[in-house]
């Protein structure tokens, strides 16, 4: 039987794509105004971790990479029960690959303590990867299990349900692991107002690479194999035929023109 | 690994994916683009594959399609997956034989060992690539992805590390047949490679008609985050039907859990080709548009007037979901039964 749980649930702060415009001409997003949100995948982690401890004796770290307005989002995971939170902030990180990501938030959970589970949302909306959790396992010795549907603690291990592609794996592991989770696995829980209070003053460190014992070259760009080389912009060759009037109007054109094409 | 130097790296390999008992076509398209790399680099194609009841017919399919080796690793322990262990397999021969370039699938499992082979090995992996391509004076990987916030695209390199791993959707490169004249090896793996404290307890296949349906269909309806009401999705589905047709989705309508994972179109999801697609209060952020192939007919209705969606629509409405969408249900209907237009 696990006596007292330690759980490390790593979050992200990412831009609120309900807040997102696009400029017309360019097909850029428009920065301004928009506004940030905890990556919504990484909710459902953290409610993973906050239902164990509704049943269990467990401790719930969040921790999150990133520049010091990110301290919000941590604060947020306090007022959803989290224990304790960790700001992985430093100039030095910025520009960091999935590769140079993992190696500050291994750092960061090795300095907090041992850990029994780690748990990610399975991706992030900005980044879209899907390669943290899994790369973060390796880094702590760890084995994982990603695309988590169902997570059960049993006595002396955990069960759960992973999704696989061609329908689903019960899957019985051993702890220490890490587990990537998917939006169904749960609803994330609202804030209390208790923990809400008790989120406004908590003290959140704030830790550099010189805390986490990193050097500059291990993080950031400078940590990171990969280079973006260019960006660039598709074009499209459309028709771009714009049904112009009322709804009725232009449900009327649009079903004319589908019947034309014999599509209807 | 930056230990070695670069050039002690040759070679494109494909890693194929093999689930109980067939090979699946992803790993044909990514051999044939490895072959297609491999002839610009002048240099060898091999194609791994990892399972139980790996057939001899499995093996040949790939060197048919490109590879002049086929790596066959067979055991009973990798009849399931498990990431931890097809990683450490697949990291222990990339050590062994060094491969300057290594392309997996972006699929489910794809994208659960490829990060652990990119940190065992501690070098850069690119998720999800749409576009591979050679810069030949320097033999480095162009990487292309769809960007997030906007219409555009982003090249990735990975100039020093080696090897420089990237992921690639199925459907996204095309699978082409050649002469097979390559030769086929059965790796022997340690016995410690495959060791893991994960058991799988049980497997269950799903749905499988379903998926298959939303990527075979003629006609794809899509809902995206401007169809702001649950409820919505029932008159999306309704008219589905009535359409021949099959309902696929943004991510941000999964990620709510309004319809399953396996709907999603795009860069993390399924790519689609139908004649006709309908897209339903989608912004058209590039991540999800880079899902729809060779549509013929895209219709486009967003309230939002600058939605990007609008750029690649063939007929474009602006305006409101929630108004559209019950008077082209009832419209539908009434051509259904009666006939009218």
């Amino acid at each position: 039987m696990f006596d007292m749980l330690n759980i490390a649930v790593c979050i992200k702060q990412v831009p609120d794509s309900k807040t997102v415009r696009f400029d017309k001409e360019t097909g850029m997003m428009i920065r301004d105004g928009v506004e940030t949100i905890i990556n919504p995948v990484d909710l459902n982690a953290l409610e993973t971790a906050l239902s164990i401890k509704d049943r269990h004796k467990a401790c719930v770290h969040v921790l999150t990479m990133g520049p010091p307005s990110a301290e919000t989002a941590l604060r947020d995971a306090l007022s959803m029960g989290a224990d304790q939170a960790y700001l992985l902030s430093d100039r030095a990180f910025a520009g960091a690959d999935t590769l140079a990501t993992t190696r500050v938030l291994a750092a960061a959970i090795k300095k907090i303590g041992t850990m029994d589970m780690v748990i990610c949302g399975n991706q992030s909306v900005d980044g879209d990867t899907a390669q943290v959790g899994p790369g973060l396992a390796v880094r702590l010795q760890m084995v994982s299990v990603a695309y988590v549907d169902a997570l059960e603690l049993l006595p002396n291990a955990v069960k759960c349900k992973r999704m696989n592609g061609y329908g689903h794996a019960t899957v019985l592991v051993g702890l220490p692991a890490l587990f990537t989770v998917i939006p169904s696995i749960n609803t994330p829980r609202m804030p209390s107002l208790k923990a809400k209070m008790k989120a406004k003053s908590a003290k959140i460190p704030v830790w550099t690479a010189l805390d986490l014992g990193l050097s500059a070259e291990e993080v950031g760009l400078t940590g990171s194999p990969t280079r973006v080389l260019n960006t660039f912009v598709r074009s499209f060759e459309a028709k771009r035929e714009y049904l112009e009037g009322d709804a009725q109007t232009q449900v009327a054109a649009l079903c004319e023109r589908l019947v034309a094409a014999g599509v209807l | 690994m930056k230990n070695l130097p670069k050039n002690d790296w040759k070679g494109v390999w494909a890693v194929a994916e093999f689930h109980n008992g067939l090979l699946m076509p992803v790993s044909l398209e990514l051999i044939s683009k490895a072959r297609e790399l491999a002839d610009k680099l002048q240099t060898e194609t091999v194609a791994v594959v990892m399972g139980h009841g790996l057939k001899e017919s499995v093996c040949h399919a790939l060197l048919e399609y490109g590879a002049h080796e086929v790596q066959c690793v067979e055991h009973e322990a990798l009849a399931v997956f498990r990431e931890d262990v097809f990683a450490q397999i697949l990291a222990g021969l990339i050590r062994l034989k060094r491969p300057e370039i290594v392309l997996a699938p972006a699929t489910h499992q794809g994208k659960a060992y490829m990060p652990r082979v990119q940190t065992l090995l501690e070098t850069g992996l690119t998720a999800g690539c749409l576009g591979l391509d050679i810069r030949t004076e320097d033999r480095v990987l162009i990487q292309t992805r769809a960007a997030w916030g906007g219409n555009f695209f982003v090249n990735i390199i990975c100039p020093e590390a080696r090897p420089q791993l990237v992921t690639v959707s199925p459907n996204v490169m095309v699978a082409r047949r050649t002469e097979a004249t390559g030769r086929i090896g059965h790796f022997q793996i340690p016995m410690d490679w495959l060791s893991s404290s994960v058991q799988v307890l049980e497997s269950v296949e799903e749905k499988q008609d379903e998926p298959a349906r939303l990527t075979q269909a003629e006609v794809v309806l899509v809902a995206g985050r401007g169809i702001e009401k649950r409820e919505n999705l029932k008159l999306l589905q309704e008219l589905a039907e009535l359409m021949g047709g099959a309902v696929g989705a943004t991510r941000a309508i999964t990620d709510l859990g309004w319809l399953p994972e396996y709907t999603q179109i795009g860069q993390t999801g399924v790519t689609v080709s139908p004649r006709l697609c309908i897209t339903f209060g989608v912004s058209g952020a590039v991540q999800h548009t880079v899902g729809l192939r060779n549509v013929e007919i895209l219709v486009a209705i967003n309230k939002d007037p600058a939605a990007p969606i609008f750029e690649m629509a063939t007929y474009g409405i602006v305006a409101d979901v929630n108004e559209i969408l019950p008077l082209l249900l009832e419209k539908v209907k009434k051509r259904r039964y009666s006939g009218q237009v």
